[in-house]
């Protein structure tokens, strides 16, 4: 029995969807049993961020409808015999499907998987609630900006009243420099608002870009930043204690990060 | 002449320096009474009765008014121009009244984080254990005291009390409410200082001020139960 976790976020645009196949694709990178539920119908990303779009039959809908079998409207990935994805219809919206439906479906899915990464479309509506029924933990993701964090803290208080496990924080998109000048909210901050466990921080990175154009996870990549951060993170959530990388050489900055992790 | 005994005995009308009592006896009946006020103002010679403006203060003793009860009593004292009514007093309450009271004296902890969208209301003290994140609001009859940082917005004396108090541990609210008084967050906080800090509102100027936490004991002295 696999465990199911929701990436979301509140606001739109931070990587949801970008987080979530780079995670889905660094567990199955360890071995693991992956399938990735892009919950956003209506506006589905995630298959063409795995470079999947053309494959897509059947879709999300039309397992909770019934119109198709469960492993028949699952996409096998390209490169991974381990990875599937479960895409969203894109033709439907969010009232199509109910929690109870995702509910249905996600527990079919922790019986054959280990790791089923839901993508949670952004807003706190229908296709948020429908995104977290079948969770049994969730990720938060916010960029260092006061609007991000904003909408972060919102969801992170909607997630306390679930029946789940405190929900766990990625920031993405940092940008050291600007954070170290004090342009940009810097980690320690953020972390002290939102008081909840931090499970990584990825850098805005080029590459990340790049790769999502060509259809390609970047965490494929052997050692672009944004790629080990994103690794670092999948084992953190295997249990692994993975102390945070080093964007630059700058001990103070990092030694208060470690601290605040407690060295996770 | 009995009745005028009777009257005497039921309606005793005092005069203080600070105007009129009207003592009601609380062993009578309640028409009784209405009808010997009636007659005691009406056929009263007394200079007090007729002159300037003078406020009155009714006293029930231990009588319950009922609201209906009380408008009769205004309505004959209305008879009498010169007559301000002050307030009417009585000795009891009712359970639900006593009950509320209750609730308004008590300090409600709680231990959270109160995030961005909730809201947080309580009657009585809040005493709150965490954060007030920027987008979330307290609220709270009475005063609130806050064991962690308040971005958000707190409204303290919700229900009308201008001396009620908030205080935090880091100040650095969106907005603060005290009774029916609002004010602003500057722009931008000054990056110096992690005094403890309380917020009230000012007598003379009848503004929210924000002053140190040492000088709670000065400027609301009620606040102390231990005297």
């Amino acid at each position: 029995m696999g465990e199911a976790i929701v990436i979301t976020s509140g606001k739109g645009g931070v990587g949801k969807t970008t987080t979530s196949a780079n995670l889905g694709t660094a567990l199955a990178l360890s071995g693991k049993k992956v399938c990735l539920v892009d919950t956003d119908i209506g506006l589905r990303n995630l298959d063409v961020l795995m470079g999947l779009e053309n494959r897509i039959i059947y879709d999300l809908v039309d397992v909770a409808e019934e119109r198709c079998k469960l492993k028949q409207a699952l996409i096998k990935d390209k490169r991974f015999e381990c990875l599937y994805l479960l895409p969203a219809a894109q033709t439907k919206d969010k009232s199509s499907i109910t929690p109870e439906q995702v509910k249905k479906i996600v527990q079919e899915l922790k019986q054959d998987y280990d790791y089923v990464i839901i993508d949670c479309p952004a807003g706190i509506e229908q296709g948020f609630k429908n995104a977290i029924a079948g969770a049994d933990k969730s990720i938060v993701v916010t960029n260092p900006e006061t609007a991000s964090m904003r909408d972060a803290d919102r969801i992170i208080g909607l997630l306390e009243q679930e029946d789940m496990e405190p929900p766990k924080l990625i920031v993405n998109r940092l940008r050291n420099h600007l954070a170290k000048n004090g342009d940009m909210l810097d980690v320690d901050e953020i972390v002290s608002v939102l008081s909840i466990e931090l499970l990584g921080v990825v850098i805005d990175d080029e590459s990340v870009i790049k790769a999502a154009n060509k259809g390609e996870p970047v965490a494929l990549q052997p050692d672009s930043k944004a790629s080990i951060a994103y690794r670092n993170i999948a084992r953190r959530i295997l249990g692994e204690s993975v102390p945070l990388l080093s964007l630059e050489e700058d001990k103070g900055f990092f030694g208060k990060i470690k601290t605040l992790l407690g060295m996770k | 002449m009995a009745m005028v005994q009777k009257l005497q005995h039921n309606v005793t009308i005092k005069g203080t320096k600070d105007g009129l009592v009207l003592l009601l006896d609380d062993k009578c009946s309640f028409d009784l009474l209405v009808e010997e006020l009636n007659d005691k103002l009406t056929a009263g010679s007394s200079q007090m009765l007729n002159g300037p403006v003078i406020s009155v203060k009714v006293k029930a003793g231990n009588r319950y008014l009922t609201a209906e009860q009380e408008e009769k009593l205004i309505e004959v004292l209305k008879q009498k121009e010169n007559l301000i009514l002050d307030h009417i007093e009585s000795e009891v309450i009712t359970k639900a009244e006593a009950e509320e009271m209750r609730k308004d004296a008590q300090v409600v902890t709680v231990s959270k984080v109160v995030r961005s969208g909730q809201v947080l209301d309580i009657q009585g003290d809040l005493l709150l254990i965490g954060d007030v994140n920027p987008g979330a609001t307290v609220m709270a009859t009475g005063n609130i005291y806050i064991l962690g940082s308040l971005k958000g917005i707190a409204h303290c004396g919700t229900k009308g009390n201008e001396e009620a108090i908030i205080a935090a541990s880091v100040m650095k609210p969106s907005q603060l409410r005290i009774a029916h008084h609002i004010n602003r967050a500057p722009d931008s906080y000054p990056e110096l200082g992690n005094e403890m800090e309380f917020a009230y509102i000012s007598n003379e100027e009848k503004q929210i001020r924000i002053d140190r936490i040492s000088a709670v004991h000065r400027l609301r002295p009620k606040l102390n139960s231990l005297l």
